[in-house]
């Protein structure tokens, strides 16, 4: 008799706008500090962007990498390697046969940098000047590629792309390699490097960005009656995912279970979430029925919440819609205020949030909501982490992205 | 204007290090660029393509394969800017 593998989270990683790793990041989380910073750079006066700020790595690659890994790696690629290395080393570096080893590393929007720094060489210097790593490191899945060479990872390397849910998707089909048999140990989750002049002119045009340029760091303000938009950051999420026997043999430390993965689309619209919030319903009750857990044990919830006017509501209409009453003692986070959106990068990052809260019973704060919506019918953690009780607990961590793409992941503690 | 051989060394040795990590001083001419210096056929096209962007010569795919030393490179990329 086969038994589908229980699955553990036993190493995080990152590098983000508050922090290099995940020690700094998450300490500059619960202080409630904000990564937003007006941009050092000429952009906004000769390119005439209407968006002057963003959420830019606080550790840049270049004091972490050496110099042949920065030329040979895109910037999302060079995020994913950095988390990954620390994800790797404190999961206590594994032993672990290569082919019971996979990754999953999204990004949303793949070798931006790459692509136009190649477009720019073009046109400039003609086509002889283009350099032979241009598609290695443009190419989405070259994150992926290089943690899966930085590891040995041969079970498979994959990189789901599904724009800001990526990151949350890449961990859910990770969790499902280790269920199916497929492997024992996926390293898995997003990375981002998005903030170049045409991304945010473009997100600009799409008026899906914040524009308090006199006030980066109010700027991302979800569930606050003046949000105006998303606060678009970078850098990458890594988690290193178990089957809980694997863990269990070798006495790694864990964190917490990944217990259910739930996934829909809203098949509605290309940018705008279905207003009923149907698909968002239909992934978080995936997600719970996947895990078996009962819906009075979830007190936590790190939203979506991207602080633009009608998604946030969506969601916090679709927490109610799945929870019902027990969505009353939800303690609900929306980290984006602190972090910017980090699109591919989000959904993994939140998802160690989710981690790191339910393993040292700490709710991370929203901040800037200085005068909450109305309509929020939910009990959003405001400025100051909050307690989260003892015992059997689990929380969920949301991610969508533009095209509909709804990813709930359930976790628990342990 | 040309660039003497030495120049052309110290430009390669340049290309070669930020390539490869390697220290520029460690980059001369006896050493092959796959046996010595470890360089792949990816690396050694980039630097090639760098290397005809600083110096302004072409160097054809036919001729990378006949560059197995520093040496080899420099010695081309004189001929090829006197030509």
């Amino acid at each position: 008799m086969s038994t589908v593998p229980e699955v553990v989270v036993t190493g995080l990683g990152a590098t983000t706008p508050l922090g290099g790793d995940v020690p700094s990041t998450w300490q500059a989380a619960l202080a409630g500090e904000s990564g937003a910073r007006t941009l050092e750079n000429d952009w906004a006066e000769r390119y005439d962007i209407p968006v002057t700020f963003a959420a830019q790595l606080r550790v840049a690659p270049d004091q972490v990498l050496p110099r042949p890994e920065l030329k040979r790696m895109d910037p999302s690629a060079q995020y994913a390697v950095i988390a990954t290395r620390e994800a790797w080393k404190d999961a206590g570096s594994p032993e672990v046969d290569g082919d019971r080893l996979g990754a999953v590393v999204s990004s949303g929007i793949g070798g931006i940098w790459t692509t136009l720094d190649a477009w720019d060489t073009l046109r400039e210097k003609g086509g002889r000047r283009v350099l032979p790593m241009t598609v290695p490191m443009l190419m989405p899945n070259s994150p992926v590629a290089y943690v899966s060479l930085e590891l040995g990872a041969r079970a498979g390397a994959h990189a789901l792309v599904s724009a800001c849910a990526s990151g949350a998707e890449a961990i859910g089909y990770a969790v499902d390699m280790i269920r199916s048999g497929r492997a024992d140990v996926v390293v898995a989750g997003g990375t981002e490097a998005a903030i170049h002049p045409m991304p945010v002119a473009a997100f600009a045009a799409s008026r899906t960005l914040s524009t308090r340029n006199d006030d980066p760091t109010a700027a991302s303000r979800p569930y606050d009656t003046a949000r105006d938009g998303f606060v678009l950051g970078e850098g990458a999420g890594i988690v290193v995912l178990e089957s809980a026997e694997h863990a269990r043999a070798r006495g790694a430390r864990v964190y917490a279970r990944i217990a259910g993965v739930g996934l829909s689309a809203d098949g509605y619209h290309i940018t705008s979430p279905e207003p009923s919030g149907d698909g968002q319903i239909r992934a978080m009750q995936a997600a719970l029925a996947d895990s078996g857990v009962a819906a009075a044990d979830v007190h936590h919830v790190n939203a979506h919440a991207t602080s633009t006017v009608v998604g946030d509501l969506i969601e916090a209409r679709s927490i109610r819609g799945v929870l019902g009453s027990d969505a009353d003692h939800v303690a609900l986070s929306a980290t984006k205020s602190m972090t910017g959106h980090l699109l591919g990068g989000a959904g993994a990052l939140e998802t160690i949030f989710a981690v790191l809260a339910l393993h040292e019973r700490q709710a991370p704060p929203t901040i800037n909501v200085e005068d909450p919506d109305p309509e929020l019918v939910l009990d959003l953690v405001r400025d100051k982490p909050r307690t989260l009780p003892d015992g059997q607990v689990a929380a969920i961590n949301n991610s969508f992205g533009f095209g509909g793409h709804n990813v709930a992941l359930l976790v628990t503690s342990v | 204007m040309a660039y003497s051989e030495q120049e052309i060394l110290a430009g390669l040795a340049e290309i070669v290090s930020e390539e490869t990590g390697l220290p520029a001083d460690s980059v001369l001419p006896e050493k092959s660029f796959t046996d010595d210096l470890d360089i792949d056929s990816l690396s050694m096209m980039t630097i090639v393509t760098l290397a005809e962007e600083k110096f302004d010569v072409r160097i054809p795919d036919d001729e990378v394969k006949n560059l197995t030393t520093v040496g080899d490179a420099v010695s081309f990329i004189n001929g090829a800017q006197a030509a």
